[in-house]
């Protein structure tokens, strides 16, 4: 199974690199909403460490539902969909590939955004690197598994678009908050509680198993 | 005799709130600290618990849909959903009066109030769901799939006020406490507004159900209708 989610998901990132259409989509959006976020949150105001975190998960949640957004939905055309349900690998395999590409897609564009937001926001985030680095990846992770699944809930629907942040925000709500306290530790330099972290774990795993076991139903008639 | 059936049901919850109001107002004394707004608690507690139990069965009807591919699930956890969430808005909506009485101020960003409205903003979401997928088939199965997910976001919302610091009041019944801060009086009320609450969710629930299973009786003959032409 581990071998057919990684062809899933090394096709979707082959796909993803020789179009580009989410990827550059994503990246020019998280330019432009730190650029107008700096419009309302004045960057040198000496708060700005309390909060500049809090707008980088902003950023990046919108970011994600971009990204999640097409997983599914590129499929529909010439009906691969249909040829993906058809093939010999496992739904929970599908879902999952899916899940690792669009997981690698925004982890590259959250990547390639950060210096931007460092240098706007005067932020540092080498206080506690591998910290961040772990926050960065679990959090991604849970907005990937979250957001693929419900791309595949929504792919049929006229509204995905509309529908896909509107039913997936509100579940985000806890790992984003967890990673905006733990990333305003980083930022501050004053650690923020181990239990914002356990938080993250939990969801990722309960969210994981959740999606791994239902893709299943989803994915076939 | 179903119809009997629902309006004994129907007269039965009015006489118990009507009387459950009778006491909460007239019998039972202001409580010792907070004066009289304290008695917005009989419905704020209720409210949630009628609320909980409305998702956690969303939940296990929708598990179930999953499991026998049976209509009759999927009606029940969609009238279900849509009957919980007067009671969570109730629950919110009496935390807020009582908020700006005692806390002067009509919200605040503790957790447990933000996951109780952002359980709410998930399940008004999962009707969402329902409305924008035309066919019943695909319909039930994403939106049961949705509502399993949804509970499991309901837990950390249970959950969150263990987890995280909070400035809620914590919980005052004795099964919680293991007695002595609350008086029995009162908690017995408590108990005697949950069950006229829940009585009144049982027969929203029947009526709703009713008329999720003959719309799907007409949408079916519509079908069946438009084939023919």
């Amino acid at each position: 199974m581990i071998a057919a989610a990684w062809q899933i998901a090394r096709k979707d990132l082959r796909q993803e690199l020789r179009s580009k259409e989410s990827l550059n989509a994503a990246l020019s959006l998280t330019v432009v909403l730190l650029i107008l976020f700096s419009f309302a949150f004045d960057p040198a105001a000496e708060d700005s460490k309390q909060w500049s975190g809090g707008l980088l998960w902003l950023v990046y949640s919108f970011a994600g539902a971009l990204i999640v957004n097409r997983s599914f939905a590129r499929e529909l055309m010439n009906d691969c969909l249909e040829a993906l349900r058809a093939s010999p690998v496992p739904s929970s395999a599908l879902f999952l590939g899916k899940a690792v590409a669009c997981f690698l897609i925004l982890m590259g564009v959250e990547l390639t955004a950060l210096p931007a937001f460092c240098i706007f926001y005067d932020v540092s985030l080498l206080g506690a690197p591998l910290m961040f680095i772990a926050t960065l990846a679990l959090t991604t992770w849970a907005v990937t598994v979250l957001g693929t699944m419900f791309s595949a809930l929504t792919v049929n629907l006229h509204m995905r678009e509309l529908m896909l942040p509107v039913l997936v925000y509100p579940m985000l709500i806890p790992p984003l908050v967890a990673a905006i306290e733990l990333t305003r530790g980083v930022i501050t330099g004053e650690p923020a509680s181990e239990i914002w972290f356990r938080l993250l774990i939990g969801f990722d795993i309960i969210f994981t198993a959740l999606a791994v076991a239902l893709a299943e139903v989803v994915l076939t008639d | 005799m179903r119809e009997k059936l629902l309006y004994g049901l129907g007269l039965a919850a009015i006489l118990y709130l009507v009387r459950n109001l009778y006491v909460i107002f007239l019998v039972l004394p202001d409580e010792m600290a907070q004066g009289a707004i304290y008695r917005v608690f009989y419905f704020h507690l209720p409210g949630y618990f009628t609320a909980a139990l409305c998702y956690l069965l969303a939940g296990i009807f929708s598990a179930m849909y999953l499991i026998t591919r049976k209509w009759k699930w999927d009606s029940l956890a969609a009238a279900i959903t849509e009957v919980g969430l007067p009671f969570a808005a109730m629950n919110l909506i009496t935390g807020m009066i009582w908020g700006r009485i005692i806390w002067g101020i009509w919200w605040t960003w503790d957790p447990r109030l933000t996951s109780a409205l952002i359980s709410a903003l998930i399940y008004a979401g999962y009707l969402m769901l329902r409305q924008a997928i035309p066919d019943p088939t695909e319909r039930a199965k994403n939106s049961a799939v949705m509502a399993i997910f949804a509970f499991a976001s309901v837990i950390f919302t249970y959950k969150s006020n263990e987890w995280f610091r909070t400035q809620h009041p914590g919980p005052v019944l004795s099964i919680r406490t293991g007695g002595g801060t609350i008086d029995p009086q009162m908690e017995w009320m408590l108990a005697h507004n949950l069950f006229a609450l829940l009585l009144l969710a049982g027969l929203l629930l029947a009526i709703r159900w009713r008329q999720e299973e003959r719309q799907r009786e007409i949408e079916s003959l519509r079908r069946e209708a438009l084939s023919f032409s």
